[in-house]
């Protein structure tokens, strides 16, 4: 028998019972559909982190005080209760790394910003020049902070987009002097628009040079400083180097966590990968529920069409070319099912990113093919047992309708 | 063509062994007419199907064109059936499903024939049981004459050596069931040796070998 005839016969059985295939093709297209749709939105939710992380700056090294044995920010470390605070001069030390390309020195603090009647809590940020190439920030107009020495306390800042909006709706900011605190400082720049990334609002902070917010919040440690490598290579050099240049300045004593961008990054894609899978997981057990269905009705089908395989039997078909029959059947089912599902699924997909744009859902390519082959795999596996008794009946009794 | 040497056939029912056949001895030639008369549970039924190779004897054996066909496998056996047998059966058994064409055509496929041969062939068996104009009806859409015609026309579509018939007028009224025998009895005519098991004297009576069964046995033998 040739091969597009036991499909042809295979086709021709299922539209015989078509209530019964298109239940059991349904069957197969969910499970499918939501194998595709989780793993699309684990892959996404781990490939919005990522973006998200690398909108921070790339071969990032962040030496931040206080000696932490997990990566995290503990409640003592944002009230400076640690022996030693990091200071500018530890971070100006940080330069002397080969492995270190440039340094940004972070200040963080809240105040009062107020041009004439209008005022606001802000958020302000204490940098220096570098901060815009460290941290991947574009700014919108003038300039950034001056760069030069990081103990000079110029009176200028940088406004976020949102904070400029507020203050000066569409004027001119640039030259403008606003009041932060007690302090006077001149806008030399605003921050172009770019929205939250990590949980921080870049559009609703103002910065200043990092003395200058020394002498605002009356303080003299930073809170970070982040540390770009010279490249991907000497990541873990910059990471030894800044650790080591800060014991040393600190008499010895390990009081500094020194963390990787990487690393961080790679704990969060672990996670999430192993996140996807599970939920993948969880959907093919649904897959294998339906190949269950199939065998269920495989077994109602072979014994409702007893006499048509007696019949065949009669006709020259030999068992193998029986059993093939049947196998037809379900890789045809579980064929179609799987296409119907991919598209449900893609569709699913489609309608996710139109309702989430920030979320870059898309299903990956293993996921896709585990589908299929979950599906195409159990309708085969699960035929295996209907069509091996399909196969065995008996011609004569099969014949007798008994 | 056909011999069979001593072939018994006993059953298991429950714990005792029942025999359906005791020692058939029986020679069949090509071109042979022959009808199987007794009461039912002589053994006709099992005899057509040891005959057809749908059932394997207890002992003895079974030769075919000079072969013995008894210790060929399942594959084999299936092959057998499909180049030299033929079946028509009291209820039809045609495929619900398909058409009067494609249930024709069915041994074709099964046999892995050609398309463009079945084509041909179809056709020309439509055309001889005049049925060309219900090649597209299905089974349920056709008379218990014109249902008997299209099994007929699909035993004869690989152009058997044998036609094994087991009451083959059984649900047909007489006009339709002796328009049924006539049909058979041409192949004879073209030489296929046709074995009919029959309850109706009438038939039974109109073939040049009649053998009588009762109890597993051939008892006597009509020519």
């Amino acid at each position: 028998m040739k091969l597009i005839d036991i499909l042809q016969f295979a086709s021709d059985s299922l539209r015989g019972s078509r209530s019964r295939a298109l239940l059991m093709i349904l069957a197969m297209s969910i499970g499918v559909a939501a194998v595709v749709v989780l793993t699309a939105l684990g892959e996404g939710a781990r490939r919005y982190v990522i973006n998200q992380f690398s909108s921070l700056g790339t071969n990032l090294v962040i030496v931040f005080p206080g000696r932490t044995e997990t990566a995290g920010v503990g409640p003592g470390m944002l009230l400076g209760q640690i022996p030693h605070e990091l200071s500018l001069d530890d971070a100006q030390e940080l330069l002397r790394s080969h492995a270190i390309a440039r340094i940004a020195p972070l200040t963080i603090g809240s105040s009062q910003i107020s041009l004439g009647a209008l005022n606001r809590e802000v958020v302000v940020l204490g940098s220096t020049a570098d901060l815009l190439e460290v941290r991947h920030m574009s700014l919108g107009q003038g300039q950034f902070l001056p760069a030069g020495d990081m103990h000079a306390s110029a009176s200028v800042c940088v406004l976020g987009s949102k904070i400029k909006r507020e203050l000066f709706g569409q004027q001119n900011a640039i030259g403008a002097w606003v009041r932060l605190g007690d302090r006077r400082f001149r806008v030399v720049g605003v921050m172009a628009s770019q929205g939250e990334s990590m949980g921080f609002n870049t559009d609703e902070i103002v910065i200043v040079p990092v003395a200058s917010a020394h002498l605002l919040f009356n303080t003299s440690g930073l809170f970070r400083i982040l540390v770009e490598a010279k490249s991907r290579d000497t990541i873990a050099a910059a990471q030894r180097d800044a650790e080591s240049i800060i014991v040393r300045r600190h008499h010895g004593e390990h009081d500094v966590t020194v963390i990787t961008q990487d690393a961080v990054l790679a704990t969060f894609d672990r996670i999430l990968r192993a996140l996807t899978l599970a939920v993948g997981g969880i959907a093919a057990i649904s897959l294998s529920v339906a190949g269950i269905l199939i065998m269920n009705v495989m077994l109602i089908a072979v014994s409702q069409r007893v006499k048509e395989i007696g019949l065949l039997k009669a006709l020259g078909a030999p068992a193998v070319q029986i059993r093939n029959l049947f196998f037809a059947e379900a890789i045809l089912l579980s064929g179609i099912g799987s296409v119907v599902g991919l598209l449900l699924g893609e569709a699913g997909v489609w309608l996710i990113g139109k309702i989430y744009p920030l979320l870059p859902v898309s299903a990956p390519w293993w996921a896709v093919v585990a589908a299929i082959g979950t599906s195409l795999g159990t309708g085969i596996l699960f035929s295996v047992w209907p069509a091996r008794r399909a196969a065995r009946l008996d011609a004569v009794t099969a014949l007798a309708g008994r | 063509m056909i011999r069979l040497e001593k072939i018994s056939r006993s059953f298991m029912v429950g714990d005792q062994q029942v025999a359906a056949l005791r020692g058939i001895n029986l020679d069949i030639a090509a071109g042979d007419y022959v009808s199987i008369m007794g009461p039912s549970g002589s053994g006709k039924s099992t005899l057509l199907n040891l005959i057809g190779l749908l059932d394997r004897p207890s002992s003895g054996t079974y030769k075919l064109d000079g072969g013995d066909v008894t210790a060929l496998d399942d594959a084999q056996q299936a092959r057998v059936r499909s180049e030299k047998i033929g079946f028509v059966f009291q209820s039809f058994h045609l495929v619900p499903r398909l058409t009067a064409a494609m249930n024709i055509e069915l041994p074709l496929i099964l046999a892995g024939i050609s398309p463009a041969e079945r084509k041909g062939r179809v056709a020309a068996l439509l055309e001889n049981y005049g049925l060309v104009d219900r090649a597209d009806h299905r089974p349920d859409q056709l008379s218990g004459g014109q249902r008997q015609r299209v099994a007929i026309a699909r035993a004869t579509s690989m152009h058997p050596a044998v036609l094994l018939a087991d009451e083959p007028t059984g649900n047909l009224d007489q006009t339709t069931g002796k328009e049924v025998i006539s049909l058979l009895e041409q192949l004879v005519v073209q030489n296929v040796a046709l074995i009919l098991v029959t309850h109706d004297p009438v038939i039974g009576s109109r073939a040049r070998r009649q053998l009588h069964m009762v109890d597993g046995q051939i008892i006597d033998e009509q020519r």
